[in-house]
């Protein structure tokens, strides 16, 4: 293999890991070493591996970052930084900058929730760290995990305890800020125990104009009747590349809905893998992604209906416009014994210029003979009819196209459950399409 | 209806019916592969020099690939020393005439090699191991300037057509069973229908692999020029033996302006007992190429044989407004593993491609679609439509589906659907209350079910097909 590009991360690892171990947690170094082996073992995975056919990884890591390993604290008042919230949407605000967890007293917590820097909870909780951490992100098969898992200091522990419900949503501001280009690694813990509620939102934002690499590796353990909402909205710049690796871990009756949206970006790479593990699990997995100029989305899923009687739906949306690449896989896996699975999947891609390129892939692997799984993926156009039916009532071309467009992905957009999100994200992808994203008054990121 | 019945009553009774064995007196070569077997094979079929070296330097490629790993089969390995690379069961007599043995061997299999038979309507080519045995109906044929012989014939006697078109669609080096049999391949059909010529009827090719310990690798070449018209099908049986046997097959099809051909495949191959044992290794590569303006290809193929089956068949659309289709029924019992699907290249303009594909898997078996449709930079108002279904019967199988689609042209409209469920229980139900056990329940529902498909095969065939769908899924109940 040329160990080429690796060598670099090699190097490094070898040469800071005091530096690594002494700015975090003991829980967390403890997996470093096994992580870096598997790391040097896997390489980046190149284009003949499967999962990430259709992005060349290594290439984004070949270019020298900068990191922050003696977590020296990069200057900023997020809350000067950033303000356009979202209007009407009263949520407990938390900020993580790159990967440091910013430290503000978090108000407006139930008793007994957790909410903070992953690396101090984990020297004030070990016990709970140690038992949820780096348990389910595979860091012996995924390249990236092991990069994670070898490279991560913090990041954020949102815990919450049996049968607790916080009612509003939990909305985690992470800013990629820095003078020079910055590679990040960043690691999000969240537990909700048995009969827990919670809505956590993720805005992902670029400030500076400077190239930007975050990896990022997300473990979610939702207890038995627990309900979890989970929105990752992006708006990065283009010279971002972002490599998101999401587990979810199900037991019974529980109920999670994500939904992973890409506005404006560089390149992504989502990777989301649902383990429903217990009976009467329900999942709802969805994503858009709205891209132009040479914008990359690749969102990978894989739900994996390991025990009967649990149900997932998935739905993904593409707008592609100018050069940019959209790619979809969504693997449906049902193992033996998961009988009365019920289990559908759509990707629709809408592809503007000629120049737009798609890849989809819906997979289904089905070891059961008792399930109900069925798969839909479509590539076109508006449809022209509809656009002629539209002129024919006087509304213009252009109009009809933005109305149909945001038709389009307004099914992925409806399915949130906070009403000021929705509506937010309505203006958001209205601008969008009619290029204004970056207009937003209120806050200096768009100034 | 009570027809319907006793078709699949007697053919429920019984298992693979193909499973004899000829004893014919047979040539076979030295087991094992080197380059002086790949001269000594191209020695005894008496080839030129340049076809030599194509089959050399596809050996030479062959040694530097290794089996490929991606298809979601457990495939055992593979001894390629072990096996026979040529068996000759015409090579005693030397007059031309065949040996009654032979003729009995096909007259069993229902294949009738004698043109005296004019109910059969269909014109054979016999490929029995390495040789054809005989074809039929040539002469007839030759009057409308249709040539349709075996590969080895056609070496000799049209060289300039084989060397124009052989291997320009599927080249040694696309894959590692392909660069095998560009070195070893032993016969095949030929067929070329000339320009404006509608062949007037069904041509075939039957395989069955006789002697022990042998591979088989043939290689069938369809050219069809300008406005003409061929339907052809293949047919394959082979031997109950313990000891798997490889064959590893390259079907190219070039099909020109405003031509039409349409491949049909019922392929009944030994699937191994019910236990995995013993089965042929089915690796094949499939493809044609719509050349000319308006062309049409059309893949129709029933797989219910064979312990592994890996194979799929392709069109590559490069005339502007061509057309092609891919219908398929794949069913898997017991141990059998199937990994099938097809590409569809879209690379002219206004090209359609419909793909319609079932599985069914029942026993242990695996049971996978895969599928590439993809649509290149100038393929404008492309349009793919894929439905892929699949049916379990059991719950110790798998049904799998993997298919990809790259499209970058913003005018194609490409749509996907697949869907995975068991036998609906109502559907037995009421065919058991109406005096069929389950059994026969099943076996209606699946006929049903793969209709579509079936309806798309030359009548002869679509026969053949819906017995063999009762007979694979026999024992798959209870």
């Amino acid at each position: 293999m040329n160990m080429k590009v690796e060598q670099q991360y090699i190097t490094l690892f070898k040469e800071s890991r005091d530096l690594l171990d002494n700015n975090s947690a003991p829980v967390m170094n403890k997996y470093r070493q096994e992580a870096f082996d598997n790391f040097e073992r896997l390489g980046f995975p190149s284009k003949k591996v499967e999962e990430y056919k259709y992005t060349p990884v290594s290439k984004y890591f070949e270019q020298e970052y900068g990191l922050n390993l003696s977590r020296l604290d990069i200057p900023s008042k997020p809350r000067d930084l950033f303000s356009c919230d979202v209007p009407g949407m009263d949520s407990i605000q938390a900020f993580l900058v790159n990967d440091l967890f910013h430290q503000e007293a978090v108000k407006g917590l139930p008793k007994g929730v957790l909410l903070g820097s992953l690396k101090e909870l984990a020297e004030t909780h070990p016990e709970l760290v140690e038992k949820y951490y780096a348990k389910i992100a595979n860091h012996s098969k995924d390249a990236i995990v092991s990069f994670n898992t070898a490279f991560a200091q913090d990041g954020l522990l949102l815990y919450v305890p049996k049968n607790t419900i916080i009612e509003q949503p939990i909305q985690l501001i992470n800013l990629l800020r820095s003078d020079v280009d910055l590679m990040s690694n960043r690691r999000i813990l969240i537990v909700l125990e048995e009969g827990a509620q919670a809505k956590v939102l993720i805005c992902n934002h670029t400030i500076d104009q400077v190239n930007f690499i975050q990896t990022g590796v997300t473990e979610v353990f939702v207890g038995a009747n627990a309900q979890l909402d989970f929105y990752e909205l992006e708006e990065t710049h283009t010279q971002t590349v972002r490599f998101n690796n999401l587990t979810v871990h199900q037991q019974a009756d529980s109920n999670v809905l994500l939904n992973n949206m890409t506005l404006h970006n560089g390149v992504t790479r989502n990777s989301t893998e649902v383990v429903l593990k217990g009976k009467g699990a329900h999942i709802d997995c969805h994503g858009m992604a709205v891209e132009d100029q040479n914008q990359h989305v690749d969102n990978t899923t894989l739900i994996d209906h390991t025990v009967a009687h649990c149900t997932s739906n998935e739905l993904f949306k593409y707008v592609l416009d100018d050069h940019s690449v959209g790619a979809f896989t969504g693997m449906i896996l049902v193992r033996p014994d998961a009988q009365q699975t019920n289990s559908q999947q759509t990707n629709r891609a809408l592809c503007v210029t000629r120049d737009a390129k798609m890849y989809a892939r819906p997979q289904l692997e089905i070891y059961a003979d008792d399930v109900r799984c069925g798969h839909g993926a479509t590539v076109g156009q508006l449809d022209e009819t509809a656009l002629f039916y539209m002129q024919a009532r006087g509304i213009s071309e252009r109009e009809a196209r933005l109305l149909l467009m945001f038709a389009f992905v307004n099914e992925v957009i409806d399915t949130i459950s906070i009403d000021a999100l929705k509506e937010r994200l309505h203006t958001l992808v209205e601008q969008r399409f009619r290029g204004e994203v970056q207009k937003c008054s209120e806050c200096s990121i768009c100034k | 209806m009570e027809e319907a019945n006793k078709y699949v009553k007697e053919f429920t009774q019984e298992k693979y019916k193909f499973g004899f064995t000829t004893d014919v007196h047979t040539e076979v070569i030295e087991k094992g592969l080197n380059e002086d077997v790949v001269r000594l094979i191209s020695a005894k079929k008496n080839e030129p020099e340049w076809l030599l070296e194509y089959r050399l330097g596809a050996f030479r490629h062959w040694l530097t690939l290794s089996i490929p790993t991606w298809a979601h089969l457990r495939i055992p390995e593979i001894d390629f020393q072990g096996i026979s690379y040529y068996a000759d069961p015409t090579a005693k007599k030397k007059d031309g005439e065949i040996d009654p043995e032979l003729l009995k061997t096909f007259e069993r299999l229902g294949i009738p090699l004698n043109e005296h038979n004019a109910l059969a309507g269909f014109a054979v080519d016999a490929v029995m191991d390495s040789v054809s045995v005989k074809t039929t109906f040539k002469e007839t044929l030759r009057e409308k300037g249709i040539i349709f012989c075996s590969f080895s014939e056609a070496v000799q006697e049209h060289p300039e057509l084989i060397k124009k078109y052989m291997g320009s669609v599927v080249g040694y080096k696309d894959n590692f069973f392909a660069a095998l049999n560009s070195a070893v391949f032993s016969d095949g059909s030929f067929v070329y229908i000339p320009k404006g010529v509608r062949c007037p009827m069904e041509l075939s090719t039957y395989f069955r692999i006789n002697a022990i310990n042998t591979g088989q690798f043939e290689r069938t070449l369809i050219v069809a020029e300008d406005d003409s018209y061929v339907s052809y099908l293949e047919g394959c049986t082979a031997p109950m033996r313990d000891e798997n046997q490889l064959h590893a097959a390259i079907v190219e099809i070039i099909v020109k302006n405003r031509a039409e051909v349409k491949y049909s495949t019922v392929q009944n191959w030994f699937p191994g007992d019910s236990e995995g044992k013993g089965g042929v290794f089915n690796f094949v590569t499939k493809r044609g190429i719509c050349e000319g303006e308006g062309s049409k290809l059309s893949w129709t193929q029933v797989e219910t044989g064979s312990a592994i089956t890996w194979k799929y068949p392709s069109c590559i659309l490069k005339g502007d407004n061509s057309t092609a289709e891919f219908y398929s029924v794949a069913v898997t019992n017991h141990h059998q593993q199937a990994d099938t699907g097809t590409k569809m290249i879209h690379l002219g303009k206004n090209t359609s491609s419909t793909i319609i594909s079932k599985g069914i898997s029942a026993g242990k078996s695996e049971n996978s679609y895969r599928g590439l449709v993809r649509i290149t930079p100038n393929a404008d108002n492309a349009r793919n439509f894929s439905e892929c279904d699949s049916l379990l019967i059991g719950d110790k199988c798998g049904a799998h589906t993997f298919p990809y689609m790259d499209v970058h042209n913003n005018t194609a409209v490409i749509e996907h659907e697949a869907t995975t469920s068991k036998i609906n229980e109502d559907q037995i139900f009421y065919c058991n209350q109406r005096g069929l056990d389950t059994e026969e329940a099943i076996s209606l529902i699946v006929n049903g079910y793969a209709k579509e498909v079936l309806n798309k095969l030359p009548m002869e065939f679509a026969v053949e097909a819906q017995k063999l769908l009762a007979i694979t899924l026999e024992g798959s109940v209870g």
